[in-house]
């Protein structure tokens, strides 16, 4: 049998469910008794809640009860997994209550909820209740909020700072910005995006008092790590006293790794009335009180040498945290973003300085790429500028710059990634495959003739490195070195051999749409040599699965599909003694190799696992002191993240007069290590690319001057269609991870870090004829029209 | 008050009492339990909820449930028959046409509409059929790799 299964593009095993209706998302489940809760929200950014009148509402048929921030008040206000200073800040400070008591900090957190017995009621219910508000004044700004005159959102952060981090060296970098040839400053702005899964958040609660048991439903990425915040941080039982399951989740992207109010609610209620409870948000709600991603303001200062040479870059950013303070919000700008600076390249010095700003908006944390696309960003653009300043080609810039092949591994300067190292990677080769691939010099030419045509064409190019496989726990975690997550981040697998020799695996990742289903199944098929339909990959219920840190941050291969291959090892181990018993040969003569377990040397003298699974299910006959049954778990905790890489160009026409942007052609190199099934790699790619792209040239959150969301709809936030894109043309490389067995590096975000650089820089590359040298994004028609008219006069 | 209506749906009809104001993807959920249609937004936008209405695709979230009255409506639960996939269902699995799966459901009835209207659609014309459908996953790629798949399939 071919036992060459990691590698092939396998049609997923998930989607026959997904195509025909059958799957159960959350809003699919329906309990008997259940009641249907549905939240009133603030309309005001920032105000204090004077009375909340609630009678009328209770009065409406089909009403069960409705209920205000006070009768939640014994619940405390919700973690923060990332303790600014370990210990400076308490979990719970400036975080969101079940339901607000006194006060809002943004447009659309809860202040009352309604429970009936069916949605339309309670959703109707919602317009009786009278709340008196007295409005305060509100900054949306993440750099405003810090200015003198500012209103003031939590009295424990003055200029609503929250936490003003560095990483690098300040001195060193400015003394090496101070000796440049040139240095380039420039300021940018990383937009607000709203992520858009296409199912919106819900939960689903049920409580039984005889048992004094809860079982929740929940679109969650990582119901583990759910369980434990509701147990231990909201509600104070044992763990084992709540079962959190995940259904089939349709899509997360960040959103659904946290523990948000709605989900305590829910759960609370369920208890409070005795019967199940359901809560479903709608797109509104969604954009309102889902977390938010991105929104940095920055300014970056550049060195060179003449010959292009990066000299040091110092970066200070405004990272606009919310109102309130989500589960890792602050996390995501501090070690995921300035810990990356370097990019690709070999920067000498470098410092960041970051503070984290409350403003009157939604809350900010994980959206897909997570500090890594802000980064990217900001190098890429960097690199693009000194080009421009030193009049050379964007590609010898980075060229000049790299990381070289044999420099890894290799820690970024001043100790910018404390103490973790980049794995492996080859930039220039992936740059120059990219190349070849949209024919970049012959487009330059092509763009010069485009020109006296008064046609404006641009390439941008983005080389990018991340980082994925997070994480070593005691780097992440809380320790003297530690980065103050608050978290460990390994993963579980636990694999049995049922008596057929048909095999159940359970994991602690949690996929939305990933296809974990598929390539964990190959992992395990190609390791004990079976078809991949005999593998069944269980996922997304804390009752039948082991502990996992869940699936974000394109870790689940890296770290989950390492804990998949080292069980299979001790399957196989295993497997090897109790063969080696059946035939009367020495355990170690023995080899596992295409599904079976024989004897070196002899290959027709051996046992298959189907026949091994057989003697050690029934266990007649065992070695003595062998346990009975092929069933065995991995706690993998890795010991380095790992670092995708590539290159990706955008080439796009700038129509002079309308400031359209179309997108010509969307090149994509990428190398994430090995590829478990390349389908499925491409397929995340194409996403990532298309959710970037539309940073750059549509999407962004706009809240207005009374901090009300504008963009609250999907009519008003411009999620991408089919007709925005053209083909993307995918190349790779593969530089295996040298971190795990399985030389995966990870393959969720780098589209999504990758391409929004690239097609910003595509954009000011076609305008540069205009003299213009930055816009910040989205780069939209209107914007693009006003800069090349102020430019032409 | 309530009004009657009569819908049939995948081949069944089904007489219920409704209120005038309820949605059609309401009605096909909850008083049928027919989850396979989806609710992906409040403003008519993503077409998670698309379903065929008489032969010809409709967001049934814009849709009153008193307005489908007397209607033949297809769901994503009616589409194979036999237990054997639709074609345009088998080219989405073939292709890798879906990822979360939540906009899948809309995205294939308004495939099989468009194919009905044009059997041999160029890209260009695929991409705009796809304008009503919302995927965040796919970038659409492999949505118009497995309508092109699908239009080679199916019986012109």
């Amino acid at each position: 049998m071919a036992t060459q299964v990691i590698g092939a593009a396998l049609k997923r095993k998930e989607d026959p469910r997904l195509i025909t209706g059958e799957a159960k998302y959350l809003d699919d489940i329906r309990l008997p008794g259940m009641l249907f809760a549905a939240i009133l929200r603030s309309p005001y950014a920032h105000a204090k809640i004077k009375s909340i009148r609630t009678d009328k509402a209770a009065k409406l048929p089909g009403v069960v009860a409705v209920f205000t921030g006070e009768d939640f008040k014994d619940l405390p206000p919700l973690p923060c997994a990332w303790q600014a200073d370990a210990g400076r800040i308490q979990n719970n400070i400036n975080t969101p209550r079940v339901l607000e008591i006194d006060r809002v900090t943004h447009a659309g957190m809860g202040v009352a909820v309604v429970v009936a017995e069916d949605r339309y009621t309670a959703e109707d219910a919602l317009n009786l209740i009278e709340v008196e508000y007295e409005p305060l004044p509100v900054v949306v700004d993440a750099e405003k909020a810090t200015q003198p005159g500012a209103p003031q959102i939590h009295a424990n952060a003055p200029n609503n700072i929250c936490f003003d981090w560095s990483c690098g060296n300040k001195e060193a970098t400015e003394k090496a910005l101070s000796e440049s040839d040139v240095v380039v400053k420039q300021k940018l702005i990383n937009q607000r995006l709203i992520p858009t899964a296409m199912e919106p958040r819900g939960c689903i609660a049920q409580y039984l008092p005889a048992s004094d048991e809860y079982t929740v439903w929940m679109t969650s990425q990582a119901p583990h790590i759910m369980r434990l915040l509701l147990t231990a941080f909201i509600f104070g039982i044992p763990e084992t006293k709540m079962r959190v399951i995940a259904p089939q989740i349709g899509g997360g992207f960040g959103t659904k790794i946290f523990l948000y109010p709605e989900y305590c609610l829910t759960v609370a209620l369920a208890k409070k009335l005795g019967r199940p409870v359901k809560w479903m948000e709608t797109r509104r709600e969604n954009y309102l009180a889902t977390i938010h991603g991105r929104d940095h303001v920055t300014y970056l200062e550049v060195g060179a040498k003449r010959d292009g040479t990066i000299t040091a870059l110092k970066v200070k950013t405004y990272a606009n945290l919310g109102g309130i303070l989500s589960t890792i919000g602050p996390g995501i700008p501090t070690t995921l973003y300035g810990r990356m600076l370097s990019g690709a390249y070999k920067i000498p010095h470098i410092y960041c300085n970051v503070l984290g700003t409350y403003t009157n908006t939604a809350m900010v944390d994980a959206y897909r790429g997570a500090g890594r696309p802000e980064a990217t960003y900001v190098v890429e653009r960097a690199v693009d500028l000194v080009a421009r300043e030193l009049n050379m080609d964007p590609a010898e810039v980075r060229r000049k710059n790299f990381i070289q092949p044999g420099d890894f591994p290799y820690a970024p300067a001043d100790n910018l990634l404390a103490g973790l190292k980049y794995d492996s990677g080859d930039y220039e080769k992936a740059l120059n495959k990219a190349l070849e691939m949209v024919g970049y010099s012959s487009f330059r030419k092509e763009q010069e003739e485009a020109r006296k045509q008064g046609r404006y064409l641009g390439i941008g190019l983005s080389s990018y490195v991340e980082i994925c496989g997070a994480a070593p726990s005691a780097w992440i975690g809380v320790s003297a070195t530690g980065q103050g997550w608050g978290a460990a981040m390994w993963e579980s697998a636990n694999l049995r051999v049922h008596l057929t020799g048909k095999v159940v695996l359970t994991v602690g990742t949690q996929p939305q749409g990933q296809g974990h289903e598929t390539t964990m199944a190959q992992i395990v098929a190609e390791q004990l040599g079976i078809p991949v339909e005999d593998v069944i990959v269980q996922v997304g219920d804390t009752l039948g699965t082991p502990f996992g840190y869940g699936t974000y941050a394109s870790r689940s291969a890296a770290v989950g599909g390492t804990a998949v291959y080292h069980s299979a090892q001790k399957i196989k181990e295993k497997a090897k003694r109790i063969a080696a018993h059946l035939l009367e040969a020495a355990p170690e003569d023995m080899v596992f190799e295409g599904g079976r377990a024989y004897v070196k040397g002899s290959p027709d003298k051996g046992k298959t696992i189907q026949e091994i699974a057989a003697a050690a299910a029934l266990g007649y006959s065992l070695p003595p002191g062998l346990e009975p049954y092929l069933d065995d778990i991995t706690y993998y905790d890795p010991p380095e993240c790992t670092y995708p890489f590539g290159t990706h160009i955008c080439v796009v026409e700038v129509d002079k007069d309308t400031g359209e942007v179309k997108v010509l052609r969307y090149v994509a190199v990428d190398d994430v290590g090995k590829r478990i099934n390349p389908m499925i790699v491409e397929g995340q790619i194409h996403g990532g690319i298309a959710q970037g792209v539309a940073q750059a040239l549509w999407e962004g959150a706009v809240y207005n001057e009374n901090a009300q969301l504008i963009t609250g709809s999907l009519m008003d936030y411009a999620v991408p269609k089919a007709t925005f894109f053209p083909k993307f043309e995918l190349g790779s490389t593969e530089t295996p991870s040298p971190t795990n067995p399985l030389g995966v590096k990870g393959v969720g975000e780098t589209g999504t870090i990758a391409s929004t650089a690239a097609a910003a820089n595509a954009v000011i590359d076609a305008l540069s004829p205009f003299g213009i040298r930055h816009l910040d994004m989205p780069l939209t028609p209107e914007k693009i029209w006003r800069a090349m008219q102020s430019a032409a006069k | 008050m309530k009004h009657k209506v009569s819908i049939t749906v995948n081949g069944t009809t089904h007489t219920r009492e409704v209120e005038p104001r309820q949605l059609l993807v309401h009605f096909l959920r909850d008083e049928l339990g027919l989850t396979g249609t989806n609710i992906g937004c409040d403003t008519s936008q993503c077409g998670a909820c698309t379903v065929l209405m008489d032969g010809v695709a409709v967001k049934s979230c814009t849709v009153l449930a008193v307005q489908a009255d007397g209607s033949s409506v297809t769901t994503i639960e009616g589409l194979a028959s036999d237990s054997k996939l639709h074609p345009v269902q088998n080219a989405f699995w073939e292709k890798h046409g879906l990822q979360c799966g939540f906009c899948t459901p809309g995205m294939i009835i308004t495939v099989v509409d468009l194919l009905n209207r044009n059997p041999h659609p160029t890209e260009e014309e695929i991409r705009h059929g796809l304008e009503g459908n919302i995927c965040r996953c796919t970038g659409y790629q492999n949505i118009v790799e497995a309508v092109k798949h699908a239009a080679e399939a199916m019986p012109a």
